[in-house]
């Protein structure tokens, strides 16, 4: 079925994105071109520079011009909400460009701010389209550039082999989703998730339809790193590079969220299924509240365990998936904007926290729990920055971490219908929110109770980063004390 | 549904108003004192003193405009319209009785720690934002908003043990932070649950108090709510954190933690989970293992809090111990309080908490500022060579004072509360209240115990060497102590003075569905 379209409309759809592109590119021939033999702190600036000037041209353009529009069967779905949340991953990205200015683990700058801007430009992608074919091709794009990203450092073999492992992964899982998405197509007729929810009757399940939701709740939990589909996560976020980490940890967890619950709750609408308390039915409900359940138990019991900050952070985002995968399983209007705000102030959040990581690595050379202690005597304002991420982490008020919990917990409730058959997930949660308490203090206690090793030197942090910390910092106190703010935004 | 009680009992008055300059005099302090150079002890010292002071002053003017039995929005803002959350802030007689005892137990905690020299600044911020979440959490009647206080009072519980304190300071603050954490997890259970199914979306306490919420809700929400609030109270057996804690603090610390801090447990099962599933306390229409209702349990864990607190107590070698295990003695008597139901047993535990804060306060004071600091050791059996009676008889004398407040004696603020919960007590679980009298004798003994052999030592034919010189007591303390003995005495000598707005407060329509159901 062709529908007439003018390109040039099509043009101004996908603009933001184009913009983006142009930016990548033009980073990089600038470095090519002109600074070839300039040192490496003015390429990055530059390059930096270009690369936050595309990104807020974008941001400039999506305000400007709010468009709504269909295109092409679904391949091109713009409407408010998937703006709003082309707007929040572009800011994950210029944050994440800022978090990078000034890092050292490479002379590649311009090449990794254009891997950066394509990534983004997939994440853009990736939540405007209903289409299986065109999320199949944006998630791979995505990966593609955070498996290169993760592997940039390439003086640390860590670094190398972190990204062999989410390129091993990644590619199998792909190939789960890929097989899931050929079932339905097989099945339905269509590669647009709305007219393969059409084609779903009844309660009683085709085995075939069983076998696609499995699968694609694979690949779609490898991108979101829930448990069973985690063992990427820890060695990525311990050996990629800090921004790379930041950025794997946030806009693409948004991303990879919000495009999880629409293939989940807009494709498979009527496969629902049920996972309340004695009323289980089979569907993908169930299948997503025993990842969640999984993820939230392992990420935070495992991370206890944990004496490297990254992996600890990286633990705390597997049990951070489960949290949010709540958000996916009660699929009702509130639970998908309580779903955003949790995604959003997390990906704040944890990219503030990989700054703070960046820094003490860059100081002291590593990220074990002993590299952080007494830094709150060493670098007060960093220290400060860090106890806000790690306690809104944890969901402690005045924070958007706490809010975030509440909000989604509540909606999870609220969708049962006031019969709290969702409960047992909604307890379970929050005993293991208590749990993970126990992590996050102590971090916060080598940074603030333990004595420095050494002779106390204060370090030396560039004003722009502590700028940018404080500048996430604010935002998450203020997210959390006024949270109408970010939910009306949306 | 708001309409009957707002113009029944609600009136805006505009030195009420100031109340809420509490939480906000509070936090300006925190943010005053991170400003603060780093090396600018002294200066921390009196900014951290003027904000207790300026906050107390504040809560003396609510004080005295306080017209009893009302119930005083002070602040009422939409916070989160979209879920119906507000930012609702309101005084009765209870939050006012609070109030003032934060008040006093803030100003007296910074005279008791007036020599603190490592990190003074930071150890001034985490206080000020310890006091301002517990003025918060007194005077929010949005749950949200009360839970939102009541969890920012738990991180600086931890650093002030964590970074300043003694014994195993580390487990302790953890340990600490933990259980509160699980209890606030729990009451969070509770309240998303009340909030779901009463559907109205509103957290406000006085409209969901008046929400018919189903029994069998009632039935898993009290429980669940209670003791989420009642690890904070130092509920049996849940109260271990108690006594490694308020040991392991520094002295301003655990007369916050004793005097305040556990008052916020309480205050919570009062507040929020009697208040909101007062048919959570119904009899169960069985008998299991002797127990017929919520009630029986709790009240029986709280009497096993009482003579368990007092029998350890009197067992200890470390002097802190036993003002720790005695601070569970005396939280069972409000929980017990609590669960009597009746008027005067409500009365006395809203009292007690305030006695017991006054008193606690006294007690750590003593032991741990006055004696800790100067002796270094709390060991009993070393402080009896040390002759303290002679080298620090100021000290002695407050912990004779305070000893007897704590035992209850006549005269003192502790005997009105105790008197009225056995009160209670005995109309509503006789044999219960013959225990609890027995936990009181106990009480006797171990005070006694550890006055003697910490003050009182050895005779002198033992030991003949003169007793080392010590610190002598500075002006900071003693103002410190004459405040807390003071409040004391006027309580125990004139207690109309808080029974005045609390026995109203409890009175009012707010405790409606807990006095039909105790079938007053």
């Amino acid at each position: 079925m062709i529908t007439p379209f003018s390109y040039l409309g099509l043009l101004r759809l996908v603009l933001p994105q184009a913009i983006v592109v142009i930016a990548a590119l033009c980073a990089l021939s600038v470095d090519l071109m002109f600074l070839r033999m300039s040192e490496t702190r003015l390429r990055c600036s530059v390059g930096a520079i270009i690369s936050l000037a595309g990104c807020a041209a974008a941001i400039v353009w999506i305000f400007h011009a709010p468009q709504s529009a269909n295109v092409l069967d679904g391949m091109l779905v713009l409407n408010h909400l998937a703006q709003r949340i082309q707007i929040a991953l572009l800011v994950l990205t210029m944050l994440t460009i800022l978090i990078f200015i000034g890092s050292t683990f490479t002379q590649h700058v311009s090449e990794y701010l254009a891997l950066i801007l394509l990534a983004t430009v997939s994440m853009m992608f990736l939540v405007s389209t209903q289409n299986l074919l065109l999320i199949f091709l944006s998630l791979e794009l995505l990966s593609l550039s955070l498996y290169i990203l993760t592997a940039f450092n390439k003086r640390s073999i860590q670094s190398v082999e972190s990204a062999l492992k989410y390129f091993l992964f990644g590619g199998i899982s792909a190939a789960f989703l890929l097989f899931g998405f050929s079932i339905l197509y097989g099945w339905s007729n269509s590669t647009n998730i709305v007219s393969i929810a059409n084609s779903i009757h009844g309660p009683s399940l085709d085995p075939l339809l069983i076998v696609a939701i499995v699968m694609t709740v694979i690949g779609l939990g490898f991108k979101v790193a829930a448990v069973p589909f985690h063992f990427w996560a820890p060695d990525v976020y311990q050996g990629a590079p800090a921004p790379s980490a930041a950025f794997i940890a946030s806009g693409s967890k948004l991303a990879g969220f919000f495009i999880f619950y629409q293939v989940m709750v807009i494709g498979l609408a009527g496969a629902e299924g049920s996972s309340s308390w004695h009323a289980y039915a089979s569907g993908w409900v169930p299948v997503i509240a025993i990842v969640a359940a999984l993820s939230m138990v392992l990420g935070n019991l495992v991370a206890i365990l944990q004496t490297s900050v990254r992996r600890l952070l990286a633990y705390s985002a597997i049990a951070h998936s489960g949290y949010m995968l709540l958000g996916i399983l009660s699929h009702t209007n509130q639970s998908l904007h309580a779903l955003l705000y949790y995604a959003i102030t997390y990906a704040l959040t944890v990219s503030g926290a990989f700054a703070v990581v960046a820094l003490v690595e860059e100081e002291t050379g590593g990220d074990t729990l002993s590299h952080f202690a007494g830094l709150s005597r060493r670098a007060p304002v960093p220290s400060f920055c860090m106890l806000i991420f790690l306690l809104s982490l944890a969901g402690i008020p005045p924070l958007a971490g706490f809010f975030g919990k509440f909000y989604l917990f509540s909606s999870v409730l609220t969708s049962a219908e006031g019969t709290l058959s969702l409960l047992w997930l909604v307890v379970l949660a929050l005993a293991m929110s208590a749990v993970s308490l126990y992590y996050y203090l102590k971090v916060l206690k080598f940074i603030y109770v333990t004595d420095p090793p050494t002779e106390i030197a204060p370090m030396r942090i560039s004003a722009l980063r502590q700028v940018v910390l404080c500048l996430i910092a604010l935002s998450v106190v203020l997210l959390g004390c006024a949270p109408d703010l970010l939910l009306h935004w949306l | 549904m708001r309409a009957p009680y707002r113009s029944a009992g609600t009136v805006v008055l505009g030195n009420l108003a100031m109340l809420a300059w509490t939480i906000y005099i509070s936090f300006l302090g925190v943010t005053g004192l991170m400003l603060l150079p780093k090396d600018s002890v002294r200066t921390a010292r009196i900014l951290a003193l003027l904000t207790t002071v300026a906050g107390f002053v504040v809560t003396l003017v609510g004080f005295a405009h306080q017209r009893s039995g009302e119930l005083v929005t002070v602040t009422r803002l939409h916070w989160v319209p979209s879920l119906g959350i507000e930012f609702h802030l309101a005084a009765d007689g209870i939050s006012l009785t609070l109030l003032l005892l934060t008040g006093i137990v803030a100003i007296t905690g910074i005279l008791f720690s007036w020599n603190i020299e490592h990190r003074t600044k930071e150890f001034f911020a985490f206080y000020l934002a310890l006091i301002g979440g517990v003025y918060g959490v007194f005077l929010s009647f949005d749950l949200l908003l009360l839970f939102f206080f009541y969890e920012i009072a738990i991180i600086p519980k931890y650093f002030l043990i964590a970074i300043w304190g003694s014994t195993r300071r580390e487990y302790a603050a953890m340990k600490l932070a933990l259980y509160s954490f699980v209890g606030s997890a729990m009451v969070l259970i509770g309240l998303i649950a009340a909030y779901v199914v009463a559907g109205a979306k509103t957290m406000d306490l006085v409209q969901l108090a008046q929400f018919p919420f189903p029994i069998h809700f009632q039935m898993w929400a009290f429980p669940l709510v209670f003791l989420g609030f009642g690890i904070l109270a130092g509920l049996w057996p849940f109260h271990t954190w108690a006594p490694t804690g308020h040991v392991a603090a520094p002295t301003a610390a655990s007369m916050l933690l004793a005097g305040v801090v556990m008052k916020l447990g309480a205050y919570g099962c009062l507040r929020v989970a009697m208040t909101l599933f007062p048919r959570g306390l119904d009899a169960w229409g069985f008998q299991m293992l002797g127990f017929g209702s919520w009630r029986d349990v709790f009240a029986l864990l709280a009497l096993i809090g009482i003579v368990y607190g007092a029998m350890v107590s009197l067992v200890q070698k470390d002097f802190k111990f036993v003002i720790g295990y005695s601070s569970v003695s005396h939280m069972g008597f409000v929980l017990l309080g609590l669960m009597t139901l009746q008027q005067i047993g409500l009365d006395g535990a809203v009292l007690q908490m305030f006695s017991h804060g006054i008193i606690a306060g006294l007690l750590f004071a003593v032991v741990g500022r006055m004696v800790y600091d100067r002796t270094h050791t709390r060991d009993l059996s070393q402080l009896e060579t040390m002759h303290l009676n002679k080298t620090i008889p100021f000290a002695a004398t407050t912990f004779v004072l305070a000893g007897m407040a704590s035992i209850g004696m006549p005269g003192f603020s502790g005997f009105v509360a105790e008197l009225q919960i056995l009160i209670g007590a005995w109309r509503a679980f006789p044999l219960f209240a013959i225990f609890a009298g027995g936990g009181i004798v106990i009480g006797i003994a171990y005070t006694w115990r550890a006055m003697q052999k910490a003050f009182f030592g050895l005779s002198d034919q033992t030991t003949l060497t003169t007793p080392p010189a010590l610190p002598a007591i500075s002006i900071p303390e003693r103002i410190g102590t004459i405040i807390l003995v003071a409040t004391s005495i006027t309580i125990g000598l004139y207690p109309q003075l808080l029974l005045r707005i609390i026995v109203p407060a409890l009175h009012s329509p707010l405790f409606d569905g807990l006095r039909k159901g105790s079938g007053q």
